[in-house]
Parts: C-alpha cells; sequence; structure tokens
C-alpha cells in the first residue's frame, strides 16, 4: 500500500488559490509539515525537541494569564503570588503549571542536549543549529533566573543576591556592571521591576525568535538520526528519503504519543507534587524576601546547579566566575572539538563511550553537590567533577581523532 | 516503544521519590513526626478554634479568607462569625491581628511573623517540634527557651495547657572538651493537660496552619486523578492511531 | 477476505481513530481553556471589595445628593425634597421610559413612580446609560425649559430627571440603573443587597 498522503498540501480551488496567489500557504505546509521527511528510525531521544516546544507553549500561555494578576514591586510582589493562589480562580493551577513548567522545560532541553551528543547531531552540516540551539539555551537560563526573582521571596532575593554579584569578580567594571544590572545599590523594586521587564517581554520574544530560527536552519539541512546517516542521498524516483517518512502524519502521530505521556508526568508533578520535594519550588521561598537575614542554607534551582557547583569549587572570586562562565559556555564548540569521522555513538569507538558516560556521571554529580553545603568532602569532590568536566570538553579533539570508529552502514536500522 | 514505556516508568517513580524528600533537607533538630490529618474536618475546625484562641492574638494569616475556612471546613457563616470571628465581622476579610507592629516589636523585640504560610517555608514537623520544645530557661527573657528554634522571641502561650518542662542534659567528653547535649525533658510546673491531650492539642494546630497553607491542597488532588484518567484514555486512542499510521512503514 | 476489502477495513479504522483522537483531544483542550477563562472573572479579592456599602443618611438634607462608590461604580443617595417629588409627575410625557418598564434597569421593589424603596430617598447608579459616563446633577427649576431639577450628562448630553428617568431626544437608550439596596434602619442604607438576602 502506498504512503498516505496528507490531504493539506493540495490545492482545493478557489478559497486556497486565492490565498496562495498572495501568502505562500500551501507551500509552507508542504516543505515544513506534509513533505518535510525525517528519518523513520527516531527513537526516544527524538521527542525532546517537539517537547521543548510543547513546554514553551504552556509557559506562554500560563505566563500571559499569571501577568494579569501579578504585581511587579518590592512591596506587592510577594503577596500578588499568594492571591494568585488563594484568590483567583483557579490561579494555583496556573501559578503551579508555570512553576512546574520552568524545571520541565531544563529536563527536556538538557535531554534533548544530551540527544545531540549521542548522535553527533551538532556534526557539519549542523553546526549553526547547534549553536542558535546554545543560544536558546543561554535565553533560557537567563528567562529562568529573570523569573525566579518575581516571587519575591527569601531564594528569590538571595538567589539573585549571589548570582548577580558575580558579575562583580570582573575586573575593573565589575562593580560598574553590577550596579546597572540591579538599578540601585542593592538587590531592591527597581531591580525586581526591570527583571520583570526582562522576563515577560525581551528573554520571550528572544526566545521566541530564536526557536523560529533553531527550526528554519533544521528544516533547511533536515534532521539527523540515531545512525548518524545522511537519508538525502538516498532517494527514490519521486525525490523522497527512502528512509525518511513524512513529519505529518507520521511523525505527528508518533509525537502526539510522546506528549500524552510528558503531560502525564508533567501533571503528576503539578497535582500531586507541585513542590517536588523543595527542588521545583524551594520552601524558603515561602518566606517573603528579608534583606536583614540570608536563609540558612541558599542553593540555586537545581536546574543551575551544576554550574554552580563549578564556581564554588574554584576559591577565587575571578577564576570563579571565568570556569563557571566556560562551564556554560564550553557546549558551544562541540562541533569544532569533535574530530570523530561518524555522528552516532552506535559507530564509534570506545573512547567516546566512555568520555559520554563519565560526562553525564559528572553533570550529574556537579548538579548533586551543587546543593550540598560547600564544606569538607563535597568541596573535594566538586573539584575532582570540575576537572572531569572540563576535560570531557578540552581532550575532545584527541580521543575523538584516534578514537576506532565502525563503519556506518548505508541505510537506517529499523525494525518496525 | 517498549523503551518509551519503561522511560514513562522510570520518570514517574522518579518523580515519586524527590516528591517524598519533603522537608529533608534544612533543620538541624531531630523531629518527630507531626501525624496529622489533612482529610480530618473535626481536627482542623478544633486547631482553627485552637489557632483563634492562642495564636491569633498575635500572628496574622493575612492571605486567608474567612469563607474559604468556612467552606473548606464546612461551618456555617453563623459558626464562623460566633465562634472564630474575634477581629473581623465580614466573613470575606483575612485573618489579621489588631496588635500595631510598633508594640509588636516593643513587647517581643520582634514582629511575630504572619502565619499564612508557615507550613510551607518550614513544615508541619517543625511546627509540631516547635509548640513542643519549650523549655525551662532562666536566662532568657520570657523565661523559657525552644528545642526546635533556639533562642526565640515567642513566649511559651500554651504553657497553661502543657506546663512547664525541664529539659534533660547529659554531659559528655569529646576531644578534651565538655559537651552538654540536651537528650529529653520532664515536666516541672504540671499544666492543665495531661501529655496526650497536649499532643492531640498541637497536632490539631500545626494541621490547621498546613490546611492554610495551602488551602487548595485537598482539591488539587482530586483533580488531578481525573485529569490522568483523561490523559491516559487519550493515549491509548493516540497510540492506536499512531500504530495505524506507522503499519505500512517497513 | 480480498486486499481490497482489507485495505477498505484498514481505512475505516483509521478513519475512525483519527476522528476519535481529535476529538478527545478537542475535548480535552477545550476543558483545558476552562481554568484560564475562569481566572478572568472578579477574584475573591474583587467580591471582598464588591461588598454591600452602607451608607449613613440620618444627617442628608432634603435636596442634599451623596456620592457613595459601590464595587467601584458611582452611587447617588439623593434626599429629595417634597417639592421636587411633587413636580416628579410632570414630565411624564416627554420621558422615554416614565414607568420603568425595562425591567434591567431596576429592582422589581424600586419599579415604580419615584423609582425608590421610600418615596423621599432616591438610590441610583450615577453612570449614563449612553456610554458610561457620571451625569452632574441639576436641581435647579428652570419652567421655560420644562426642567424641574435631574441629571446632565455632560459627555453627550442626555438628560434624566429626579428619578433617574431618561427624557426623549437624547442618546441615551434607557433609565439610570437602581442598584440592589434596602434599608437596614431608618438612617441607613445597604447597597449591593436585597432586602430577600440576610
Amino acid at each position: 500500500m502506498a504512503r498516505i498522503e496528507a490531504e493539506v498540501g493540495t490545492p482545493q480551488g478557489g478559497l486556497m488559490k486565492w490565498i496562495d496567489d498572495r501568502f505562500p500557504f500551501t507551500s509552507t505546509m508542504k516543505y515544513h509539515v506534509t513533505e518535510y521527511y525525517a528519518s523513520k528510525n527516531f527513537n526516544i531521544w527524538y521527542v525532546f525537541g517537539v517537547l521543548s516546544f510543547v513546554v514553551l507553549i504552556i509557559q506562554l500561555l500560563t505566563g500571559i494569564f499569571l501577568t494579569m494578576n501579578y504585581k511587579p514591586s518590592a512591596a506587592e510582589a510577594f503577596a500578588s503570588v499568594e492571591y494568585i493562589m488563594r484568590d483567583v480562580e483557579w490561579g494555583w493551577l496556573i501559578r503551579y503549571m508555570h512553576s512546574t513548567g520552568a524545571s520541565f522545560f531544563f529536563v527536556v532541553v538538557y535531554l534533548h542536549m544530551f540527544r545531540a551528543m549521542l548522535y553527533g547531531s551538532y556534526k557539519k552540516p549542523r553546526e549553526l543549529i547547534w549553536i542558535i540551539g546554545m543560544l536558546i539555551f543561554l535565553v533560557l537560563m537567563a528567562e529562568a533566573f529573570a523569573g525566579y526573582l518575581l516571587p519575591w521571596g527569601q531564594m528569590s532575593y538571595w538567589g539573585a543576591q549571589v548570582i548577580i554579584s558575580l558579575f562583580g569578580a570582573i575586573p575593573v567594571i565589575g562593580d560598574g556592571l553590577v550596579e546597572i544590572i540591579r538599578g540601585d545599590y542593592n538587590i531592591s523594586d527597581i531591580t525586581l521591576n526591570r527583571f520583570f521587564a526582562l522576563h515577560v517581554i525581551l528573554l520571550p520574544l528572544a526566545l521566541i525568535g530564536l526557536v523560529f530560527v533553531h527550526i528554519v536552519a533544521l528544516h533547511e539541512v533536515g534532521s539527523n538520526n540515531p545512525d548518524g546517516i545522511d537519508i538525502k542521498e538516498k532517494k527514490d524516483e519521486n525525490g523522497v528519503p527512502l528512509d525518511g517518512v513524512a513529519f505529518h502524519p507520521y511523525h505527528t502521530s508518533k509525537d502526539l504519543v510522546a506528549i500524552i505521556i510528558f503531560l502525564m508526568i508533567f501533571f503528576s508533578v503539578v497535582f500531586f507534587a507541585p513542590e517536588m520535594g523543595g527542588y521545583f519550588l524551594e520552601y524558603a521561598n515561602f518566606d517573603p524576601a528579608n534583606v536583614r537575614a540570608t536563609p540558612e542554607h541558599i542553593a540555586p534551582v537545581w536546574y543551575f546547579t551544576p554550574f554552580y557547583a563549578v564556581l564554588r569549587a574554584v576559591p577565587d572570586k575571578l577564576w570563579g566566575f571565568i570556569l563557571f562562565g566556560l562551564s556554560v559556555i564550553l557546549p558551544l564548540f562541540l562541533p569544532w572539538l569533535d574530530r570523530s569521522r561518524v555522528r552516532s555513538i552506535r559507530y564509534r569507538g570506545w573512547m567516546y563511550k566512555m568520555a559520554l558516560t563519565l560526562f553525564v556521571i559528572t553533570f550529574v554529580a556537579l548538579g548533586w553537590l551543587g546543593v550540598q553545603p560547600a564544606e569538607g568532602i563535597y568541596v573535594l569532590l566538586a573539584r575532582i567533577f570540575t576537572v572531569l568536566y572540563f576535560a570531557f570538553f578540552l581532550l575532545m579533539p584527541y580521543y575523538t581523532s584516534i578514537d576506532k570508529t565502525k563503519p556506518v552502514p548505508e541505510r537506517v536500522v529499523y525494525n518496525g | 516503544m517498549v523503551n518509551l514505556r519503561i522511560s514513562a516508568l522510570a520518570a514517574v517513580l522518579l518523580v515519586g521519590a524527590l516528591a517524598g524528600n519533603a522537608h529533608a533537607a534544612g533543620s538541624k533538630a531531630d523531629l518527630e513526626p507531626s501525624g496529622i490529618d489533612p482529610g480530618n474536618i473535626n481536627s482542623l475546625q478544633r486547631g482553627a478554634r485552637n489557632f483563634m484562641n492562642y495564636c491569633s492574638g498575635c500572628h496574622s494569616a493575612q492571605y486567608v479568607r474567612w469563607k474559604t475556612i468556612g467552606e473548606d471546613l464546612e461551618l456555617s457563616d453563623e459558626q464562623l462569625i460566633n465562634n472564630l470571628m474575634f477581629n473581623a465581622e465580614k466573613t470575606f476579610e483575612t485573618i489579621n491581628i489588631a496588635m500595631r507592629a510598633e508594640d509588636a516589636e516593643r513587647w517581643f523585640g520582634v514582629l511575630p511573623p504572619d502565619v499564612s504560610l508557615i507550613a510551607r517555608s518550614r513544615g508541619s514537623d517543625y511546627i509540631y517540634n516547635f509548640l513542643k520544645g519549650y523549655y525551662i530557661d532562666p536566662s532568657k527573657t520570657t523565661g523559657v527557651n525552644n528545642r526546635v528554634l533556639e533562642g526565640t522571641a515567642m513566649p511559651h502561650v500554651l504553657g497553661g495547657l502543657q506546663g512547664y518542662q525541664r529539659a534533660i542534659y547529659e554531659t559528655r567528653e569529646e576531644g578534651g572538651e565538655t559537651v552538654k547535649e540536651l537528650t529529653g525533658f520532664e515536666i516541672a510546673v504540671p499544666g492543665s493537660m495531661d501529655a496526650e491531650a497536649y499532643d492531640e492539642f498541637v497536632r490539631d494546630t500545626t494541621n490547621f496552619l498546613a490546611y492554610i497553607a495551602e488551602p487548595i491542597r485537598s482539591e488539587r488532588r482530586q483533580l488531578g486523578v481525573w485529569v490522568l484518567i483523561y490523559l491516559l484514555f487519550f493515549l491509548i486512542l493516540a497510540r492506536m492511531l499512531k500504530k495505524q499510521i506507522w503499519k505500512d512503514v517497513k | 477476505m480480498t486486499e481490497d476489502e482489507m485495505e477498505r477495513l484498514d481505512r475505516n479504522r483509521r478513519h475512525f481513530l483519527t476522528v476519535a483522537t481529535g476529538v478527545t483531544g478537542l475535548a480535552g483542550l477545550g476543558a483545558f481553556s476552562i481554568p484560564f477563562l475562569a481566572s478572568l472573572k472578579p477574584s475573591a479579592r474583587a467580591q471582598a471589595l464588591g461588598a454591600p456599602v452602607e451608607v449613613a443618611i440620618g444627617s442628608m438634607e432634603p435636596g442634599e445628593l451623596v456620592r457613595v462608590l459601590w464595587r467601584g461604580r458611582l452611587v447617588f443617595v439623593l434626599r429629595r425634597s417634597e417639592e421636587m417629588l411633587a413636580k416628579l409627575g410632570d414630565n411624564d410625557g416627554n420621558l422615554r421610559d416614565p414607568n420603568s418598564e425595562v425591567v434591567e434597569q431596576q429592582p422589581e421593589y424600586a419599579a415604580n413612580a419615584t423609582r425608590s424603596v421610600k418615596p423621599e430617598y432616591l438610590v441610583i447608579e450615577g453612570s449614563c446609560t449612553h456610554l458610561g459616563c457620571a451625569p452632574l446633577e441639576d436641581f435647579e427649576v428652570r419652567p421655560s425649559e420644562q426642567w424641574n431639577g435631574g441629571f446632565f450628562c455632560p459627555c453627550h448630553g442626555s438628560k434624566f430627571d429626579l428619578a433617574g428617568r431618561v427624557f426623549q431626544g437624547v442618546p441615551a437608550p434607557t433609565n439610570l440603573r437602581v442598584p440592589p439596596y434596602r434599608f437596614v434602619r431608618d438612617d441607613l442604607i445597604l447597597i449591593g443587597q436585597d432586602s430577600g438576602a440576610a
């Protein structure tokens, strides 16, 4: 039986023709949806892109409704969040979706990035997709950080205090820069107000723009696959890749299943554990910001802790900041650090497999260390893992070029 | 797809494990579990009465509306007005205190905190143990200290009920230094309640504080079950559709 | 079964599943939108702030107008003098709805000749039924203009008499609205609550 052609793509005379003469609707749908061919052997690692998009939509939607009731002023912010939680009908659901969504954004984005490392998705010709993706990640971090200040709880305040002070480590301009970020001599109403502007206007706009470009770039070169093979090299008589299936209805129907499973997990947290044991909503953040008292135990939200652990591992303010910045930025250079001739981990040698395994352990360990007190054995461990973290990237040109690779098959591996 | 299912299961288990980790970090003292029952309306009603009689003189709960309490604890407007609402006239008002901030600072040195969210920021075990943790300490102006929060400015408001406890210390040598460790309590001045009745009193009060910290809690759990049932049904359909569509991909 | 039949069955099954999944998804989206739409309704605080308002009228002089806010909306309380009440019926011929027949504009108990519970006291919303401007009072009697006193809207020139009834030939379509209210005591009005409610 022939593949089922989707109906969207065919102009249906009158109205569609009228529109198509003025706007490239049908051709755009074909190019991006019904005739965008991606490999048929996508596995679970390939759902996190679309899931990131789902979370983005959830965050935008809930964010807009939160904005309708939130007050970005030091005097009113904390109370306005409780107002949303208690007085606004269904406000609690919208707020929990937004706070849970923030964490889930990082869950899916980290897994999405890991997918790229598994199957070499950043390698030629997809370097630009990777770079744009990294920019999205940076903007996302800024967005999450700005958003975390808004509830104006103890963790909001002191977390922002610590991270903003980081910039003070930069020689010469540091102190001035910190004042410009805060807009005051300490974190204040003014800081809150401008972080609100960044969180609801500038950064979401940048995010949406970058996501758009990310997808356009992807559709230009085509999706990678678990075998790291270029499926466009083997086409049938109609010019359709032999190993490709159309995004719609094939990948859409598959993605729908993934989205529903994701929503089940997401809503399990929203309805049954919105605090997630203090990881998604930190307990100290239920106390309003108090300039006079730092909470005993202060740690950033979980998704920043790997980088935060790097910062704390270094016993020098400036170098701590530099290594912290590098740890965030380094993955950007992966397309050039990786010298392997193959993309997918399936055909790489033991060296990369070991290095990647070690890297995952390192990243998780750093994340865990970031919430532990900075004393004793934890400091030592943080230093060891910091070294491993950097070694993974800096030694990559070496171990990927001497690593023995296996021959890559002609066609993708697909077992129905 | 088997892969996908296993991953989903693993993720759900992880959610459960992390969620169970409530308030694991942060507190130093060993806390006895509070054993509150959020579904017990009678306990919550008693807790509301305890709170209004003993706490609300100094502690506000400024985000909590009487109306909400009435609806959730099955109390009529008359019952609320006649039995609980000392500082308010209308049921849509929130729980505020009559004490002025300056007075409070003069009397206690600090402003007694608003307790709307105290059970979320500290945990219910903390409150339960705090209310049970007062002991005689003549060096303090209040005459008492607290095991859970050393040097608290709050006097032992419930002293008349619990009585006053004396701390029992154990001293031992550790690295050439004498370490004095608090190991338990004994009643020095009996109160009007025996230990069991007082535990119950504190448990009810803690239950009420946990309730006002998140009045929506039981509702969200109920709703969550329905949402998951719907999603499961949707999942089955979507899965069948996906299989049907992918049937001829070889 | 022939291959053709198989294929037809297959197509039917696929069609059924597509529709079933689509309907289920849409139903879910519909349910999902409820919290968002419901969150736009007045919140518990808005409802609290919109609670009934008490107005003490014991010290009002005849002819005195008091402005109060109920639910953030302007409400006029006017103590009409005997003279004002006496002339109230004079202009009935020039009014659009002299007998208060438009039911939405007043509670049942105010659908009478004086549009009030007690003839002396007029309680009326200070919001022009044209486009919501606040009318001004003009209690001067000018027989030449057939004006026995009333309210005048500065925005678009609508005119109302001393019972808030709209004149003909002006933009406002209906009489000024009478809010629900009741007398708690002879000298105390509660605006926002009917006599029926507790």
